[in-house]
């Protein structure tokens, strides 16, 4: 019930309720914040940019008759097997343990259905995934769980992870409750503690001695599959060139409204940079080099629609990424469950207590019962629905600019609402020249 | 009334467990070795040509003029022996599956990082990071290991003739480390269940590792990895390190640690 | 980020083979960085009160006459100059601030790579082999040298960005890893009167050295505070006149291994690059140490 409408009540933006509460768990529990999901507070994203559509002097394609590719080619620089996907939207990196098997299962069969990949997590490659996913990409993390070469060559592509867009620079946390019998057993640790990860790789530091690492990983698998470097985005623009000089084939490039299965919540909030001024600063780093399109870039963090996959690939990304989405699109936050929200203190739309494993709609839980509340095919009919809009929506978009494949979007296709946007994207404020910063 | 440690270990983790290797075939002087010499080859081809076989044959190869180079013999599968005469760069026999490797050399960064069974044998120094993550397999160093070495092991048995630098067992989920010499600052930093064996000085132990006692199942265990090795010690002349496990669920009381 | 190299004869009959050896060292580490190279030769010692003075400009005919003429209309002497591809040595009489001060004034575009009695740097952008041969530097002769092949982080790819950084008469550093405070640092020594021309962390330690020499820290002392002062990771090789120094931080991610026969001691990133050596497969081979400062001269 809200109090705004009492007269004489007035709630400070500083202090304000939700701050009031935070201030009060932590006094009383003496430990930070874990929770999951990507940042909540609102920050210049993709809905600041428009599309400039057809005009006079731009004719738009006719929809079916005329086409608009979406196929995309990843890992062409150094791979013999570069990957083939049918559309520009992957499913990111999200773990076994941090979700349930059958959901793993559900984003694999909705993944392949479409043409695309999916990728492991921080606990290794489960049965029930690579047999699923048509094309997998294995991460390769500072913690290693799971990590063997009987499933570095079962793999599509190879995704060494330096971190990702909900805490760059954080390692990987898992609470007890989720280190189920099988999650131990895969991660090769006791039941039922709290997991921490390492932050760094245990065996590289750098660029220089990642190039090495990489070199080691290409001899193992004999050169065939694609290796991708995952950021969380911070300093992008030099990441993603020393990405290029230790011999990437893709970047991954993560915002930070990107997810996570637990961090802690300050982390989550303050540390990295949104994705729109993340994804202009690597491809401005890829053009300089000469490898935009020849080192593929694909960008995640918030990406919720057609709209935000066009938007990525105008601005320059070969390809984008979904977290968040994937696991909304398979049932989580559903309003069915609302009842449940409220006996764990949420309620639908607001949950984001991925880490405490009692998800009522069985996606980031390893309770068997909670779990088998997922079924893993008509989870993947779900999701394979909504990559196919999400398909559709770039289409849509990609041929009212007149473009006969989604790559052909570009900046110039766009226009700015906000003049933060129009800085941090450098693209011009809309009905003006102007970009902050790069002037007239 | 029963040892609380005994209990814990019953409860949380598998109790001490002898992994049985192979012991390294010595090379038949009948069977026609396969040399490669990286003075006039490359890595890429050594490492292609030992992928490629689907059985152990040739049993034994030679690796000339290794000069330092990285991913020397990683990723192997099959039993075979590979000899490498001389020293190595960074993550020699990487991911090793079954194959025996033996550095006559000092090995550089992550050797048999991630290994997974098999032997490797350093008859030299090894850099940092030896044996990191590695689930299974021997890695036997002759002469010191620099730090980390262990980090996040997960199931290798790693001996140690010399000495360890710092950090080494960081984090180390299973397996056993056992260091004949000295071992450097924060030894078992944050460790889980792995198991640290150390005979010389330790410069100071890392978090939540404390000093356990050595029972009679720990002195069975030590003595069967030193006669792995081919070290003439005895268990009695070690002690053993291993978690307290008070960061296995957080307590407010042991915030600091973290 | 980068690899780093450093060699010193113990035995001077090695001299004449000091650019041959170290150029193959160096160009081993061109794996670990391809934007730039540089180096630091220490080899002919010129006279008390003479100074040697190594320019460079980014032109590639840059009359060097007219600035020879210069200062010898400024300082009274003909100064011996000697040109290698677009730097410039300069052997002349003459006080060290006052030299630095006249060519910065007079012409600006010039950059000071160093100065001294023995060190000589040379840095560029391009392929560490391109720089080496573009040198000349296999035909080096000399007691040591130190060298770098950059793969650029967090600054960009200039000359400037390049290491050997010089900290003070005939001392440099290189630098291998990532400085996490430099910009403080940085904001600090300028107001200590300490000048930069980059954006580059390297060049901000090489900076706190010269500080710290400056207020009458020996080297030794210097580093001591550099420990405590510098925060990030860095493994540090330093040429000072006689020889050289190795530094390693506390947590020591960064790699550094270290050879020593009766003849020479050497330092690189990676064994691969000792191993070019004469009498490696014999060398001590060793890792220096976390948070230990290690120094060998000529007197020793």
């Amino acid at each position: 019930m809200s109090n705004d409408s009492k007269p004489g009540l007035r709630e400070s933006a500083t202090f304000d309720r939700n701050i009031i509460h935070e201030i009060q768990r932590a006094a009383e529990t003496g430990i930070y914040d874990i929770r999951g999901f990507g940042t909540k507070r609102r920050l210049p994203h993709f809905d600041d940019l428009v599309f400039l559509g057809a005009s006079m002097s731009r004719y738009p394609l006719e929809g079916y008759r005329e086409k608009c590719s979406t196929d995309v080619v990843l890992g062409t620089r150094f791979a013999k097997k570069p990957i083939h996907l049918k559309i520009p939207i992957t499913i990111a990196g999200m773990s076994f343990g941090a979700l349930s098997a059958n959901a793993k299962e559900a984003l694999g069969r909705g993944a392949s259905e479409m043409g695309t990949s999916t990728t492991t997590g921080d606990g290794g490659m489960t049965p029930e995934e690579r047999i699923s996913s048509k094309t997998l990409v294995y991460q390769y993390l500072p913690s290693r769980y799971g990590m063997n070469p009987d499933d570095l060559r079962k793999a599509d592509a190879i995704e060494i992870v330096l971190g990702q867009g909900a805490k760059p620079g954080g390692g990987g946390m898992l609470l007890g409750r989720k280190i189920s019998d099988r999650v131990a057993a895969m991660r090769n640790l006791p039941k039922g503690i709290d997991q921490r990860s390492a932050c760094r790789h245990p065996d590289w530091t750098g660029p220089d001695d990642l190039a090495i690492k990489i070199e080691e990983l290409r001899e193992i698998t004999d050169w065939e599959k694609p290796i991708y470097i995952k950021v969380g985005a911070s300093r992008t623009y030099y990441d993603t060139a020393l990405a290029v000089k230790s011999g990437a084939d893709v970047i991954v490039v993560d915002g930070m409204q990107g997810g996570t299965g637990a961090t802690q919540d300050v982390f989550i909030e303050h540390v990295g940079i949104p994705t729109l001024p993340a994804v202009r600063q690597a491809v401005e780093a890829l053009q300089e080099l000469g490898m935009h399109r020849k080192v593929q870039l694909i960008v995640s963090g918030g990406i919720r629609s057609g709209a935000d996959v066009a938007k990525a690939l105008a601005m320059g990304a070969d390809a984008v990424s979904i977290g968040t989405a994937a696991l909304i699109a398979l049932g989580d936050n559903s309003p069915k469950f609302e009842k449940e929200y409220a006996k764990l203190g949420s309620a639908a739309g607001f949950f984001d207590d991925y880490q405490d494993g009692l998800d009522p709609a069985g996606i980031s839980t390893q309770d068997e019962k909670l779990a088998a509340r997922l079924n893993p095919v008509e989870g993947g009919r779900r999701l394979a629905n909504y990559l196919r809009v999400l398909t559709l929506e770039t289409q849509t978009i990609a041929r009212a600019c007149g473009k006969s494949h989604v790559h052909n979007l570009e900046p110039e296709d766009l226009a700015a609402l906000t003049i933060e946007a129009a800085a941090m994207a450098k693209v011009p404020l809309a009905g003006t020249n102007w970009i902050p910063g790069a002037g007239f | 009334m029963k040892n609380g440690t005994a209990d814990l270990m019953e409860a949380r983790g598998p109790k001490p467990r002898l992994k049985r290797v192979a012991k390294p075939k010595p090379s038949k002087p009948t069977e026609k070795a396969r040399v490669v010499d990286l003075g006039k080859s490359t890595v890429r081809a050594l490492n292609a040509a030992l992928h490629e076989i689907t059985v152990p044959e040739p049993a034994l190869w030679k690796v000339k003029n290794p000069r330092g180079a990285h991913a020397i013999a990683c990723g192997l599968q099959q039993p075979v022996m590979v000899e490498i005469e001389g020293p190595v760069g960074y993550y020699c026999a990487g991911m090793n599956q079954a194959a025996t490797v033996i550095v006559k050399g000092n090995a550089g960064t992550g050797v048999a990082e991630n290994m997974m069974s098999g032997f490797v044998h350093v008859q030299g120094n090894a850099s940092q990071s030896a044996g990191a993550t590695a689930h299974g397999g021997l890695l036997v160093i002759d002469g010191d290991a620099s730090a980390r070495c262990g980090i996040s092991m997960k199931g290798v048995d790693i001996v140690v003739k010399g000495s360890v630098g710092h950090l080494s067992a960081f984090m180390a989920q299973s397996g056993n480390l056992v260091v004949c010499g000295d071992a450097g600052e924060a030894l078992g930093d944050s460790i889980y269940e792995a198991r640290i064996f150390v005979r010389g000085k330790v410069t100071d132990l890392g978090a939540d590792c404390v000093e356990k006692p050595m029972r009679a199942e720990h002195r069975k265990l030590l003595a069967e990895l030193l006669e792995r090795a081919g070290v003439a010690a005895k268990p009695e002349e070690f002690r053993r390190y291993g978690s307290a496990r008070k960061l296995y669920n957080f307590h407010i009381d042991h915030a600091g640690e973290y | 980020m980068c690899g780093i190299a450093g060699l010193f004869f113990k035995n001077k009959s090695l001299e004449p083979f000091l650019g041959k050896l170290f150029s193959e060292m160096l160009d081993c580490m061109s794996s670990r960085g391809a934007d730039s190279a540089g180096f630091a030769v220490y080899g002919s010692t010129v006279s008390a009160g003479n100074l040697k003075v190594t320019l460079q400009h980014p032109g590639p005919e840059f009359p060097w006459r007219q600035l020879s003429a210069a200062l010898q209309k400024q300082f009274k002497q003909k100064p011996k100059v000697e040109t290698v591809s677009n730097h410039a040595i300069f052997t002349l009489r003459g006080e060290e601030a006052a030299v630095q001060r006249f060519i910065r004034a007079q012409f600006p575009a010039v950059n000071i790579m160093s100065v001294g009695r023995r060190i000589e740097i040379m840095k560029e952008t391009g392929l560490p082999c391109t720089v080496l041969e573009r040198f000349g530097v296999r035909e080096m002769r000399g007691s040591h040298a130190i060298g770098h092949t950059r793969m650029a982080t967090e600054s960009a790819v200039t000359t400037a960005g390049s290491h050997p950084f010089s900290t003070g008469q005939d001392l440099c550093l290189v630098h291998n890893g990532s400085l996490s405070n430099h910009n403080t640092l940085r904001r600090n020594l300028r107001r200590e009167g300490i000048e930069f021309q980059t954006e580059n962390d390297s060049e901000v330690a090489a900076g706190y050295l010269t500080w710290r020499l400056r207020e009458g820290d020996t080297l030794d002392q210097a580093l001591e505070k550099a420990l405590k002062d510098l925060d990030g990771f860095y493994t540090f090789t330093i040429g000072t006149r006689d020889g050289f120094a190795v530094l390693r931080d506390p947590i020591a991610c960064k790699p550094a291994v270290m050879a020593e026969t009766a003849d020479y001691v050497a330092m690189a990133s990676e064994y691969r690059s000792l191993a070019v050596l004469p009498g490696i497969e014999k060398a001590r081979i060793w890792e220096p140490e976390p948070a230990k400062i290690y120094t060998w001269n000529a007197k020793n």
